[in-house]
C-alpha cells in the first residue's frame, strides 16, 4: 500500500490536476488527437483516494474520464500525453488515445469510450484473482452516467453472488454530458442500489481526500476478503463534458458553487493550517509538478507519428498474418486484367 | 417553406420540426436530445418548440431507449429515437434485431413497428475505435429493418421526412463528417421516391456505386478521372434497404465496369453485397471484376494519420479506376 498521509495524497492530486491542465493546453495548441478529451478536474480525490489503497497486482478499468485514475496508479505522464496526441511513443502506439488508454503492466485493463463498457471485466478479473489465489482485487471506475446501463446491475449481482474481490467506484460528478443526475434518475442515492444486491456500499463526499481514502480502505479490505463493495464519490465536474463543451446547460452561479468543492485546494489549505507543510514548501512542490507535466507536453509534441504500416498490426496476435491492405488486394486483382 | 441555403444538420432539424408540427404522435427521444440539443446539434431547440413531453431526454440506457421506441410505435406513437453514435448499436441489438425487426413477421402481420432510429457514424474526428465505425452492414444483414443513409442536404431533409412515413422500422444513419456541409434545399420540391437511387453524374466508362459521405469522394474522383478521359457515372444509393438495383443494372450493362465504394470495413460489408449482386445480375456484361474500394479490415485508430488512411479517399478511387483502364 502507498503512503496515505495528506502530503502524499496532495502531491498525487496536484499531479492529476496539473496533468489535466496540460491536456487542455495540448488541445488548444492543436496537438491533441481530436477534441474528445474529458478532464477530471474536480474529481482528483476519487482517483487518488481510492488508488492510494490499491496494491501492486490489483487490476482496474476506467471510463472515458480516466486520466487521473491512471496517473494515480503510477502511469508515466510522458507516455500518457503522447497517447493523447496520437503518437507512436504513447501507451497504445497512438491507436487508443485519451479514451482507450491502457497498461497491463500497471494492471490497467483499459479505459473505455463506451459508457459502462469496462464494468463487467472486473467481475472476470475477480474470478481470475480468486482462481489464481493472487490476493488481488479488481476495481471498476465509472461515472454516474453509467448507472443508466443495465450491465452495471448484472455485474454487481454476479460479484455479490460469487463473493468476488471486486469494487465498483462511481465518480458522481453530478453530470452526464448536459444531464444533471436528478434528471437521469428518480433516486440519486446511488449506493442504495448496490446495497440491494448485497454489496457493502456507501457514498462519500469527495471534498476531503482523506475521507475518500478512509472509506476506500474499509471497502477494499472487505473486497479482498470476498465482500464486494460499491463506493460513490460525490464531486463536481468543473468544466465542460469534453473540450468543446462550454456547459450552456448550467449557469455560472452553479459552477462557482460547484467549484468550491475543490479537493486539491482543500488539502492544500489543510496542510498549511495544520502546519504539516508550509506555503513555501507547497509552492516548491507545485513548481516541480508543473515542470514534470510541462515536460510531458514536450515529449508528446516531439514524438513521431505512427508508421503507416502499423495500422495493420495488432488486429490479431503478432504470430498471425496481418489483414491484407485494400491497395495490395486491388493491385493483385487488377494486375490479372 | 422557402427555398433555403442550409446545412445537413439544419435540414435534419427542419425535417423533425415539420414532422412534429404535422403529426402530434411524433416524439423524439434519446440522450442529450432535449436541453443539450443533441451531441451533434441536430435537435437543437426542438424542446423549446415542442416541450419535454415530446422531446425526451433519457438516461444513458440505449437498450431501453430503443425498446421503449418499439413499444411506443406498437401503441400509436411515431417515435424518433436517437443513438448518439452508431457504435452503440451493439447495446441495442436485441431490441433492434430480435424485437423491432421481427415483430411484424413473428406475430403474423398483426402489427408493424413504425419507428425511426437516427444515428451517425463514420470517421473524421479522431474519436477512436469505439466512436468512428460504419456499421450499416449489421443493419442491412437484418431482414425487417429499413436503412437510409443521406449524403446530401436535400436527402437529409427529404429522406428523414420519408422515413417518418414508413410502416416499418427505419435506421437512419447520418455521417459525422457531413453536418456542416451547406447547400440549397427546397423543402416543397417533389423528392425522389423512397427507395430510389440517384445518378449524380453520368459517364459511359465506369459505374461507381456508393452512399453517404463517399458519394462526395466519388464525385471528386470522377471529376479528376474525366480530365484524364475516363468517364464515370456516380450512383448515390440513398437507401440500402430498399435497394434500388433497377437503377444500377442498365448503367453497368452499358459501361461494363463497376466499382463499389464504402467507408465500412470491406469483409462482409455493404460493398460485398453490392459487388456480389452486380456480379450475379450483370455477369455477361462485365469486362473486369467488380472492385470494392472499402474500409480496411481493421479498427479505426485515434491517430489522425492512421484514421484517414483506414477508409477510402478520392485518391484511392482515382488510382483504382486508373488501374482498371491501364
Ligand atoms: C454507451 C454509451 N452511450 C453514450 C455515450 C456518449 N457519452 C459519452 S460520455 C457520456 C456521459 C457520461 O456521463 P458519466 O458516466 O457521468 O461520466 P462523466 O462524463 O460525467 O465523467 C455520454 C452520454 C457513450 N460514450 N457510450
Ligand atoms: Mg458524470
Amino acid at each position: 500500500m502507498k503512503n496515505t498521509t495528506l502530503p502524499e495524497l496532495y502531491k498525487d492530486m496536484r499531479r492529476v490536476r496539473t496533468f489535466e491542465e496540460r491536456v487542455g493546453e495540448l488541445f488548444v495548441r492543436g496537438q491533441s488527437a481530436g477534441s474528445m478529451l474529458h478532464l477530471s478536474i474536480g474529481e482528483e480525490s476519487a482517483a487518488v483516494g481510492v488508488c492510494a489503497q490499491m496494491r501492486d497486482g490489483d487490476t482496474f478499468t476506467t471510463h472515458h474520464r480516466g486520466h487521473g485514475i491512471f496517473l494515480a496508479r503510477g502511469a508515466d505522464p510522458n507516455r500518457m500525453m503522447a497517447e493523447i496526441a496520437g503518437k507512436e511513443s504513447g501507451y497504445c502506439a497512438g491507436k487508443g488515445g485519451s479514451m482507450h488508454i491502457a497498461d497491463m503492466g500497471l494492471g490497467h485493463l483499459g479505459a473505455n469510450a463506451i459508457v459502462g463498457g469496462g464494468i463487467p471485466a472486473v467481475v472476470g478479473a475477480g474470478l481470475s484473482a480468486r482462481h489464481r489465489n493472487s490476493g488481488a482485487i479488481s476495481v471498476a471506475f465509472f461515472g454516474d452516467g453509467a448507472t443508466g446501463q443495465g450491465i452495471l446491475y448484472e455485474s454487481m449481482n454476479m460479484a455479490a453472488l460469487w463473493k468476488l474481490p471486486v469494487m465498483f467506484v462511481c465518480i458522481n460528478n453530478q453530470y452526464g454530458m448536459g444531464t444533471r443526475i436528478d434528471q437521469a434518475t428518480a433516486n440519486p442515492n446511488l449506493h442504495e442500489r448496490a446495497l440491494a444486491f448485497g454489496l457493502a456500499a456507501r457514498t462519500v463526499d469527495g471534498l476531503e481526500v482523506e475521507d475518500v481514502a478512509e472509506a476506500a480502505a474499509g471497502l477494499i479490505d472487505g473486497a479482498r476478503a470476498g465482500k464486494p463493495a460499491f463506493l460513490a464519490v460525490d464531486c463536481y465536474r468543473f468544466f465542460g463534458h469534453a473540450r468543446k463543451d462550454k456547459s450552456p446547460y448550467r449557469d455560472e452561479a452553479e459552477e462557482a458553487e460547484g467549484r468550491k468543492k475543490d479537493p486539491v485546494l482543500r488539502a492544500r489549505d489543510k496542510l498549511i493550517s495544520t502546519g504539516l507543510m508550509s506555503e513555501a514548501d507547497l509552492d516548491a512542490l507545485d513548481a516541480r509538478v508543473a515542470e514534470e507535466m510541462d515536460a510531458s507536453i514536450d515529449f508528446a509534441v516531439a514524438g513521431k507519428e505512427p508508421q503507416m504500416q502499423s495500422m495493420f498490426r495488432d488486429v490479431y496476435d503478432p504470430s498471425q498474418p496481418e489483414p491484407e491492405p485494400v491497395r495490395t488486394r486491388l493491385d493483385r486483382i487488377l494486375a490479372q486484367g | 417553406m422557402a427555398v433555403q441555403e442550409t446545412t445537413y444538420r439544419d435540414a435534419l432539424r427542419l425535417a423533425l420540426s415539420e414532422a412534429m408540427t404535422a403529426d402530434d404522435s411524433v416524439i423524439v427521444m434519446g440522450e442529450e436530445v432535449g436541453r443539450y440539443g443533441g451531441a451533434y446539434g441536430v435537435t437543437r431547440d426542438l424542446i423549446k418548440e415542442f416541450g419535454e413531453e415530446r422531446v425526451i431526454d433519457t438516461p444513458i440506457s440505449e437498450a431501453a431507449i430503443v425498446g421503449a421506441a418499439v413499444g411506443a410505435a406498437m401503441t400509436g406513437l411515431r417515435p424518433v429515437a436517437e443513438l448518439m453514435y452508431v457504435d452503440f448499436i451493439g447495446m441495442t441489438m436485441d431490441q433492434l434485431a430480435n424485437q423491432a425487426a421481427k415483430i411484424r413477421y413473428m406475430f403474423g402481420g398483426q402489427i408493424g413497428v413504425p419507428m425511426v432510429l437516427r444515428t451517425q457514424g463514420g470517421t473524421g474526428r479522431s474519436a477512436g475505435a469505439q466512436h468512428s465505425q460504419s456499421l450499416e452492414g449489421y443493419v442491412m444483414h437484418t431482414p425487417g429493418l429499413r436503412l437510409a443513409m443521406p449524403a446530401t442536404v436535400e436527402d437529409a431533409y427529404h429522406l428523414l421526412r420519408q422515413s417518418l412515413r414508413q410502416p416499418d422500422p427505419v435506421l437512419f444513419i447520418e455521417h459525422k463528417g457531413l453536418y456542416t456541409m451547406k447547400s440549397t434545399l427546397d423543402p416543397d420540391a417533389e423528392p425522389a421516391p423512397w427507395g430510389k437511387a440517384k445518378v449524380l453524374r453520368d459517364g459511359a466508362d465506369l459505374v461507381i456505386v456508393t452512399y453517404s459521405r463517399q458519394v462526395h469522394h466519388a464525385l471528386a474522383a470522377a471529376e479528376t478521372l474525366a480530365s484524364e478521359g475516363i468517364h464515370a457515372s456516380v450512383v448515390d444509393l440513398r437507401t440500402l434497404n430498399p435497394l434500388d438495383f433497377d437503377t444500377i443494372r442498365p448503367l453497368v450493362e452499358t459501361a461494363g465496369r463497376a466499382m463499389v465504394v464504402s467507408e465500412a470495413v470491406m469483409t462482409c460489408g455493404v460493398a460485398a453485397e453490392l459487388s456480389a449482386r452486380i456480379t450475379e445480375e450483370c455477369f455477361d456484361f462485365l469486362e473486369d471484376p467488380v472492385v470494392r474500394v472499402a474500409g480496411e479490415d481493421i479498427p479505426i485508430s485515434v491517430s489522425p494519420l492512421l484514421e484517414q488512411n483506414s477508409v477510402p479517399t478520392p485518391d484511392l478511387i482515382v488510382e483504382t479506376a486508373r488501374k482498371m483502364f491501364a
